[in-house]
């Protein structure tokens, strides 16, 4: 009951909220549900155990392909979405083959190894990946009109409702996931990955099934991104952009499916909002990495072991008499 | 990645297969090339790995730090007119206080969380970096030349003096780091900590006072060949992305842990690394050296000298 309140006035803040902001903070507010997707399908990654340092490349192939298609071979934007997203996940499957070998902190390196390759593959090959300065000119979600409403994608309104309609289906296609018998064979891999193959789990099989699904949903969200900015380069998917994945991951916590966006979340916010208007723009990052160091100084088990002890006062405040046992 | 300084001079002055002759010089001076990109990179990674043995983090601000001793000679010699010597002695004692005062705040709190440690650090790359920009600009520094003058090792292979500085630098500094670890006392006792830090512990050797030094030894070292390069480099507050990675590919190959590995992996990258991108070019360069990790790590996840033990 109380859950289903919180979720409709989530909902309902949701959809007022580009109202209240500026046309600047409307365009951070699109980037920001992108970096949503990114970031949960990263905790789908996670729960096998293998961190990766390539899951923004990742995304970045899903936005090269979608770009591609729909620029040079002419498929329909939200065709090319998909198959730009079906791109990420193939290289992700052939990826799996070299990487998997490896696990812990090989891996991490591995996958970023990986990763540069593939950027220095788009940097090097100026057809058709258009070199350093990358593919321009990408078309744009298509116009249509329902009824008396027209739909314009380059409002960033309108792009805000529909990047909020596809990542809010893939948030719960993920949470699905999570929660069906694969996911907790994901979550059986990670803690007891001798004792899974024991009882007959392939974990070669079950860590490609996450890095491909994973994939395919960081495609999903460069597909998003590239149709929304209208271009895409090599060095928007650089190490700096991982780092800031692993810090929203890290920042958040990930060990409830909420952490990581409670992540990307309050530290945009700080980040674009907060900082913003106290007026530092150069000692931006300094501020940010000072927020970072203190986070897992003081909050080792991210912001999402907050979301208790806050419920925990809540329920105190509600009841009225805090101090007193038993309600 | 560092060497832009490094194929364009050589690529003008040679015409590809106009004689034989050229051909001959042209390998040496990429020989002579490679291995002064060899002697920095070596300090860089034998720093990482001196940090990541004792403390067991990756410290992502290694690059910064590397940005940090340049910045010192900025300071100390273009801006002060101290001899530069004193600068980079400057810069080796500051940019090893920088690495006391990482592990005091963020190591040693986290030491039983290396990604916590991880992550410390690329908060504390940052602000090193928005300090850099703060103070200098986020503008190429020129630096003026230490010395102009040259040495004809043949017709047409030149060294210039700049470059003989860091090859001696190098040399220097990683041989008392060697005597020192090999025959001091406090340096087997860091030896002890980096093979295992409890049965030190036992011994009555102080996991803190090991930490500090290894830390001082690193980042110092680390802050030396920011030093010694930065009149070759121009460096800008942003130099330390492509030192991270550099550095990265050298410990993998040479074995996470292995300071010799390090050693030995810094000189045959920079040497693949070099030839390459004279021979093709920069971007190619790279791709060569992350296939090679990538092949190392697949084929021999240990590094060319990682312990058998170590998972």
């Amino acid at each position: 009951m109380a859950l289903g309140l919180a979720f409709v006035l989530l909902a309902v803040s949701l959809i007022l909220l580009p109202h209240v902001l500026s046309f600047s903070q409307q365009e951070i507010a699109v980037l920001l549900v992108i970096n949503v997707l990114l970031v949960a399908s990263y905790r789908l990654m996670t729960l096998t155990g293998e961190w990766s340092l390539g899951h923004v490349v990742i995304m970045g192939v899903g936005a090269y392909g979608s770009a591609l298609f729909s620029k040079k071979a002419g498929v329909p934007v939200p065709f090319a979405m998909l198959l730009g997203a079906a791109t990420a996940a193939l290289v992700a499957f052939v990826l799996s083959f070299p990487l998997f070998r490896m696990k812990g902190f090989y891996f991490l390196i591995g996958s970023f190894t990986a990763g540069e390759i593939i950027r220095l593959i788009w940097k090097r090959f100026s057809d058709p990946f258009g070199g350093p300065k990358g593919i321009k000119r990408i078309p744009g979600f298509p116009d249509f009109e329902l009824g008396s409403f027209g739909f314009d994608f380059y409002e960033p309104v309108t792009y805000y409702y529909l990047s909020l309609i596809v990542v809010a289906l893939c948030l719960f296609l993920l949470y699905r996931i999570e929660r069906s018998r694969i996911g907790l064979t994901f979550h059986a891999l990670h803690w007891h990955d001798k004792l899974a193959e024991s009882v007959g789990i392939n974990a070669f099989r079950y860590r490609t099934l996450a890095f491909v699904t994973a994939s395919f949903f960081a495609g999903i969200a460069g597909a998003l991104y590239a149709h929304y900015i209208g271009t895409v380069n090599p060095n928007r998917f650089g190490v700096e952009e991982m780092v800031f994945v692993l810090v929203w991951a890290i920042v958040g916590g990930t060990a409830t499916f909420y952490g990581p966006i409670l992540g990307v979340v309050v530290l945009t916010v700080i980040n674009e909002v907060v900082l913003r208007a106290l007026g530092f723009d150069t000692m931006r990052p300094l501020f940010y990495g000072a927020i970072l160091i203190a986070s897992v100084l003081f909050l080792p088990d991210g912001l999402e072991s907050l979301v208790p002890k806050l419920r925990a006062r809540f329920a105190v405040v509600l009841a009225g008499q805090p101090g007193r046992t038993g309600r | 990645m560092l060497n832009r300084d490094r194929s364009e001079d050589v690529r003008s002055r040679f015409d590809f297969g106009a004689c034989r002759g050229a051909m001959v010089e042209l390998l040496l001076q990429t020989v002579v090339n490679a291995t002064y990109a060899a002697s920095y990179m070596a300090l860089i990674a034998v720093g990482l790995v001196l940090i990541f043995g004792v403390m067991g983090v990756i410290n992502f601000a290694h690059g910064e730090l590397y940005m940090a001793g340049a910045y010192s000679v900025v300071f100390f010699y273009a801006d002060l007119d101290f001899p530069f010597l004193a600068a980079v002695a400057g810069g080796l004692v500051f940019v090893g206080c920088l690495g006391l005062l990482m592990e005091r705040v963020l190591f040693r709190p986290l030491r039983d969380n290396p990604l916590g440690g991880l992550i410390a650090s690329i908060g504390f790359l940052l602000i090193l970096q928005t300090l850099a920009v703060l103070g200098f600009g986020v503008r190429m520094e020129h630096i003026p030349p230490v010395t102009q003058e040259k040495i004809f090792l043949m017709e047409g292979v030149i060294l210039t003096w700049q470059r003989l500085n860091v090859i001696i630098g190098t040399v220097i500094l990683l041989g008392a780091l060697w005597l020192f670890l090999k025959k001091s006392k406090f340096g087997w006792a860091l030896r002890a900590c980096a093979q295992d830090p409890e049965a030190a512990a036992l011994q009555g050797i102080s996991m803190n006072h090991t930490a500090r030094l290894a830390m001082f030894i690193g980042a110092a070292l680390a802050g030396v060949a920011g030093a010694l390069t930065a009149p070759l480099v121009s460096p800008t507050p942003y130099i330390g992305h492509s030192v991270i990675v550099t550095a990265f590919i050298i410990i993998i190959v040479g074995g996470i842990g292995s300071l010799e590995g390090a050693v030995v992996a810094a000189v045959l990258y920079a040497f693949v690394h070099t030839f390459v991108t004279t021979f093709y070019d920069g971007v190619v360069a790279n791709m060569v050296g992350l296939f090679l990790m990538l092949v190392v790590l697949v084929v021999r996840p240990n590094g060319l000298f990682g312990a058998k033990e170590r998972a």
